[in-house]
């Protein structure tokens, strides 16, 4: 697996900069932290738009910036595609005109995204005879987002590409961002301060705090951390399963998934069976039943778990984090009152009942 | 009626406005990007022909220009002539008159256009100088009309410069602000008429058709 290793660090006026990580580059990586912590700076300096006097970036096998050795590509030679918060759309130019910029700078030989393909993608046909200044938010994004992946990018950087859309604009682009990494297979970058976003695209992650990284990884793992600040406040602390759907029951208004072979019902979904479906478990969503399953509970999700490890809930004083196994990681928020009752301990068998949220 | 100092003005006019993109537009481009600390102080020398009274400007470019000045000497040794009354003298003079005047515009447009553009188009595989053509030029387009036409209006109405480093050499140096001096002198009315009304109706003219296609050509704001 190729990778994407960067060591960047600057002294601003009261806030240091001090960043190293290693990323693979497959699907999309978030960098996540609080507006400040300096997660813009770390895109700017990978994409070649700042240059801070000590660095070190290499892409897969080939340095980009290295400033021990005198080495710095500038970010026209870099071959990466930059989506901004704003769209920074050209003008003077019509929406085709923007598209193909890029485009024609980029060798005939290294083109490897069609432009019918990005138009299909991102539904740009009709809008492809207007002018630039003739577009909503969402639309402008989405040429943007077109114009970056027709230079066919080695890797795209994204900056908080909805931050500036409202909720209903948000929910129009993301399935087109979940789009690019199955279709084209492009390693994408994508900085971001919101959690719900970050959880539908990323598979893995970087936290940023005050300039430097927090904690990084697979998503799953990352959320299932609970020595996160930033993380665990926002009560989004639980398990990620991807899932596949595997029908529906219209008439209970409900969808069946599957994972490792079990299943779990959701609100009904509108993908079709077969479709992937990312799944989170939040652990203040889950209950525990110690002892045999209950026939006659209401919940519909329980799957049989065994306790790994139990642990001070950094969020409530009054509650312990349960680590379970469910054939991949669970995490189960309960009242320290019904852990005593329970009497939990390692290695034991237990139900956990939960509800499961889709994130799409 | 010799038109001689009309056709003298428009060249000078015309030659000083080329002079004066090539150099200005590379100075503007720095006063809106820099962060140098000297740019205040570059801002402040280029304003300076914009309060110096004409004279004591053409008194120094007279010197300078000069067989043993500081542009005029080396350009002597390089050409074997001097340059203080001749019309590329003038050329040189008229540059440091109007360089507000091109800067100025120019730098504004580009301090509206802004980094963000360009990021955008070096991130899209431009080189600095593509971008500057393909994205900052084309946006700048209404700085870069203001500054052509102010620089050219401005170098059409030169008179105390002009006396001052070109003299009065007929077809060489004689402008038209000049001539009129010159008929007024003699009392030749009829003539200063005509040639007044002449720059005053050019004047008007590229005033007007200049602030019609501004008013048509698009605003970009980044």
């Amino acid at each position: 697996m190729s990778r994407l290793d960067a060591r960047f660090s600057i002294d601003y006026p009261g806030f240091r900069f001090d960043v190293a990580c290693s990323v693979p580059l497959d699907g999309t990586i978030a960098v996540f932290g609080a507006s400040g912590s300096g997660k813009t700076t770390l895109l700017r300096c990978i994409a070649g738009l700042t240059r801070v006097p000590s660095g070190f970036l290499q892409f897969d096998r080939t340095v980009w910036q290295d400033d021990a050795r005198g080495i710095f590509l500038p970010v026209e030679r870099r071959r990466v595609g930059v989506v901004f918060q704003e769209a920074r759309l050209f003008p003077h130019f019509t929406v085709t005109q923007n598209l193909k910029y890029g485009m024609k700078r980029c060798h005939r030989s290294r083109r490897r995204i069609g432009f019918d393909h990005v138009i299909q993608l991102l539904e740009l046909e009709p809008l492809l005879q207007r002018r630039v200044s003739y577009l909503s938010g969402g639309e402008q994004q989405r040429v943007a987002i077109g114009r970056a992946l027709l230079t066919s990018p080695q890797l795209l950087l994204m900056d908080e590409p909805l931050a500036s859309l409202d909720q209903q604009r948000k929910k129009e682009i993301v399935p087109f961002i979940q789009k690019l990494n199955r279709e084209l297979n492009i390693p994408v970058l994508y900085v971001s301060h919101d959690l719900h976003e970050i959880l539908q695209l990323a598979n893995h992650m970087v936290l940023i705090k005050e300039g430097r990284v927090a904690a990084t990884g697979p998503i799953q793992e990352v959320f299932a951390r609970l020595d996160l600040p930033g993380l665990v406040e926002s009560n989004m602390v639980g398990a990620i399963l991807e899932t596949r759907i595997a029908e529906h029951e219209p008439e209970f208004g409900l969808t069946r998934v599957e994972f490792f072979g079990r299943s779990l019902f959701l609100p009904q979904q509108a993908l079709p069976p077969g479709a992937p479906l990312r799944v989170q478990i939040l652990s203040r969503d889950v209950s525990l039943v110690a002892g045999a399953p209950p026939e006659t509970s209401s919940m519909l999700n329980t799957l049989e778990a065994t306790i790994v490890e139990v642990s001070e809930s950094p969020s409530d004083q009054y509650a312990v984090e349960v680590k379970l196994d469910v054939g991949c990681p669970l995490l189960a928020m309960i009242t320290r009152k019904s852990f005593q009752r329970l009497g939990l301990r390692p290695g034991q068998k237990v139900h956990a009942h939960f509800k499961a949220v889709a994130l799409n | 009626m010799d038109w001689g100092p009309l056709w003298l003005t428009l060249q000078l006019a015309g030659v000083t406005v080329v002079v004066l993109l090539l150099v200005g537009t590379p100075l503007a481009w720095w006063l809106a990007f820099t962060r140098s600390r000297l740019r205040t102080l570059v801002e402040a020398i280029v304003a300076l022909p914009i309060v110096l009274p004409p004279t004591v400007l053409g008194f120094y470019l007279l010197v300078a220009l000069g067989p043993h000045g500081l542009i005029g000497g080396p350009w002597k040794d390089l050409t074997g002539s001097a340059l203080s009354f001749t019309f590329t003298g003038l050329v040189i003079a008229s540059t440091f008159y109007s360089l507000p005047f091109v800067v100025q515009p120019l730098h504004g447009a580009f301090e509206t256009v802004g980094k963000k553009p360009l990021e955008a188009a070096w991130s899209l595989g431009a080189s600095k100088l593509d971008a500057f053509f393909t994205v900052a030029s084309p946006m700048a387009i209404r700085g870069y009309l203001s500054a052509v036409v102010l620089g050219f209006a401005h170098t059409l109405g030169e008179f105390g410069v002009v006396l001052m480093v070109g003299g009065n050499i007929p077809g060489v140096t004689k402008v038209l602000s000049i001539a009129i001096y010159d008929h007024v002198e003699v009392l030749e009315y009829t003539q200063a008429h005509v040639l007044s009304a002449v720059l005053l109706i050019v004047s008007f003219l590229i005033l007007a058709i200049v602030y019609t296609v501004n008013r048509r050509l698009p605003v970009h704001v980044s």
